[in-house]
């Protein structure tokens, strides 16, 4: 049987899912050595605007690019959280930011309502990184992609002198992961 | 860990701009526009290092031009844009036809009529692509569906403009355009570059549109000697215009055959599956990737589906389809368009195709697909 995890990233465009979702389809297939593909559909405002960033990660070739049956969704806003529950395959997992999403829905998917942003706001000293503390957070809930290839891909995403920043919202998001699970 | 030292992650518009520096090309002229812009926004920082020349021109038109000047004096020239720019550049594209100039023209889908929806995919221009640009004109359309194919399709696109001196259209999507999916680089050695043949007359004996057994005249490039006359007004083997009704016909006949007698090295398409099957999923660009998914389901469930996947979209693969036909009933085309090539298949194949379209900005998706083969009454 073929092996196939559709990630589902969804918020308002700024919120760096894009980049969060180019980096979990590097680690998974330059990294980690299986296939993936990272695929994104926003808006035309630069910020603000609903974006939604899918990553499917296979040991096959990928030819169906979007996430239809969401293996891992990811809410940072609660609109997305309400457009986008319906699409979790059952036993999935549902994570959204506690401070964005004040009613989570039930399903047959398990909820995890985590302070995202708040960690990066106080822990890392800034709300930008939150992208990355949600990293953290999927790597550490799913083990679908190893902790050392998304480390590896952070390093070869994020600008130049914000790594140790970036490494350290990661760890944060691993940490978060392991409290609640 | 199997990480190969040459695989990466990259979108197909990186794929686009790093393949065109294989093929060749020296000169980007363009004027931004989403979802083409990271094509222009990685030229402009990779060209320079390469000795080539990036312009960011006023408009779509002078780009166009641009590329037209750039190509006449010998640099494999290419220009990228999306719907509205398109529009603007079709004058222009029937001068490259015309004046016979070897040319990439890439256009990113996206949704239209007009400014349409800027950040979403679309097939809508295909037909635009073919006949755009007024007149019987001769052009090459092709439409890759993956990053891997983006790449390899660039080059193959360059070859085709300098062999055959005429404009190719690259036809992407947004989806191939902003994908980003894991590509082993291949080595430069594995492609084939092809340049335009240059002659070997004088400069007092060259004709610049001579009539020749290949029709496609040998070139010369500008600024070496050769002083020749170039002209969108309909000429004769001098370049300058004339109005001579016999010369005028021998033109428009060489410029049109040119492509047409040698549709058979152009013409480019993969079947899968199709020797058995009672359904054939006809399909290109993004919605190829929709097509082999919803195929492989199918199969699953008992149903006999191939695909044809067509690449090169002009010229168009009629006598393929043809034979396809005789032993296969039903066609279905899954089109990010209202059925733009699926009219150009059931010319082919002499019966209704069965249309599965999008114009909303979606990706066509598996089930829409798999709806329709279900519904075949066999």
């Amino acid at each position: 049987m073929s092996f196939r995890y559709e990630f589902r990233l969804s918020g308002s465009g700024g919120q760096g899912l894009i980049l969060a979702g180019k980096i979990l389809a590097e680690a998974a297939a330059i990294f980690d050595g299986k296939n993936a593909t990272q695929s994104q559909s926003y808006g035309p405002e630069a910020r603000g605007g609903s974006s939604r960033s899918e990553v499917i990660v296979s040991d096959e070739e990928i030819d169906y690019p979007k996430a239809v049956n969401i293996d891992l969704l990811l809410c940072f806003t609660q609109e997305a959280c309400d457009k986008y529950c319906t699409d979790i395959k059952d036993n999935g997992i549902l994570l959204v930011d506690k401070n964005y999403v004040t009613k989570t829905p039930k399903g047959r998917f398990k909820v995890y309502s985590l302070p995202i942003t708040e960690i990066a706001e106080t822990k890392i000293g800034k709300a930008l990184v939150a992208n990355i503390v949600a990293l953290g957070v999927i790597t550490g809930l799913t083990g679908i992609i190893s902790q050392q290839a998304v480390e590896s891909a952070i390093l070869s995403r994020v600008p130049k002198g914000t790594e140790e920043l970036n490494l350290k919202a990661f760890n944060a998001g691993i940490e978060l992961a392991q409290q609640a699970g | 860990m199997t990480n190969k030292p040459n695989a990466k992650l990259m979108t197909g518009n990186e794929a686009c701009a790093e393949a065109a520096l294989v093929a060749g090309m020296r000169f980007f002229a363009g004027y931004p526009i989403t979802p083409s812009t990271e094509i222009a926004e990685l030229l402009s920082r990779r060209l320079p290092q390469l000795d080539g020349t990036f312009i960011q021109m006023e408009d779509e038109i002078a780009s166009m031009a641009a590329i037209i000047g750039a190509s006449l004096a010998g640099v494999k020239s290419m220009t990228a844009t999306s719907g509205p720019g398109f529009s603007l550049m079709q004058e222009n594209i029937g001068y490259a036809a015309m004046a016979e100039v070897p040319c990439v023209i890439v256009n990113v889908q996206r949704g239209g009529p007009s400014t349409g929806l800027p950040t979403l995919p679309s097939q809508g221009d295909v037909m635009q692509a073919r006949w755009g640009t007024h007149g019987d004109h001769p052009v090459i359309v092709v439409a890759p569906s993956t990053v891997r194919e983006t790449y390899d399709w660039t080059i193959k696109a360059f070859n085709f403009a300098e062999k055959y001196r005429v404009p190719v259209i690259l036809l992407l999507d947004e989806i191939v355009a902003h994908i980003s999916e894991k590509i082993v680089y291949p080595k430069d050695e594995e492609f084939e570059l092809v340049s335009r043949k240059i002659t070997e007359k004088d400069p007092a004996s060259y004709l610049p549109y001579e009539n020749t057994d290949s029709d496609i005249p040998p070139f010369a490039e500008f600024g070496v000697g050769y002083r020749y006359h170039v002209t969108g007004l309909s000429h004769d083997e001098t370049g300058f215009p004339t109005n001579n009704p016999e010369k005028v016909d021998k033109l428009n006949r060489r410029l049109n055959r040119k492509i047409e007698r040698y549709r058979s090295e152009i013409i480019h398409y993969e079947e899968s599956f199709l020797d058995e099957a009672d359904i054939c999923v006809v399909a290109y660009g993004s919605a190829a990737r929709s097509a082999y998914r919803a195929a492989s389901d199918a199969r699953k469930l008992g149903y006999k589906v191939g695909i044809f996947h067509i690449f090169v979209l002009w010229p168009f693969p009629y006598e393929a389809l043809s034979q396809i036909a005789r032993r296969v009933k039903f066609f279905i085309a899954p089109e990010m368009n209202l059925g733009q090539i699926a009219h150009e298949i059931s010319c082919a194949i002499k019966r209704e195709v069965i249309k599965v379209n999008r114009v909303d900005g979606g990706l066509i998706t598996p089930n829409e697909i798999l709806e329709k083969i279900k519904n075949v009454q066999l």
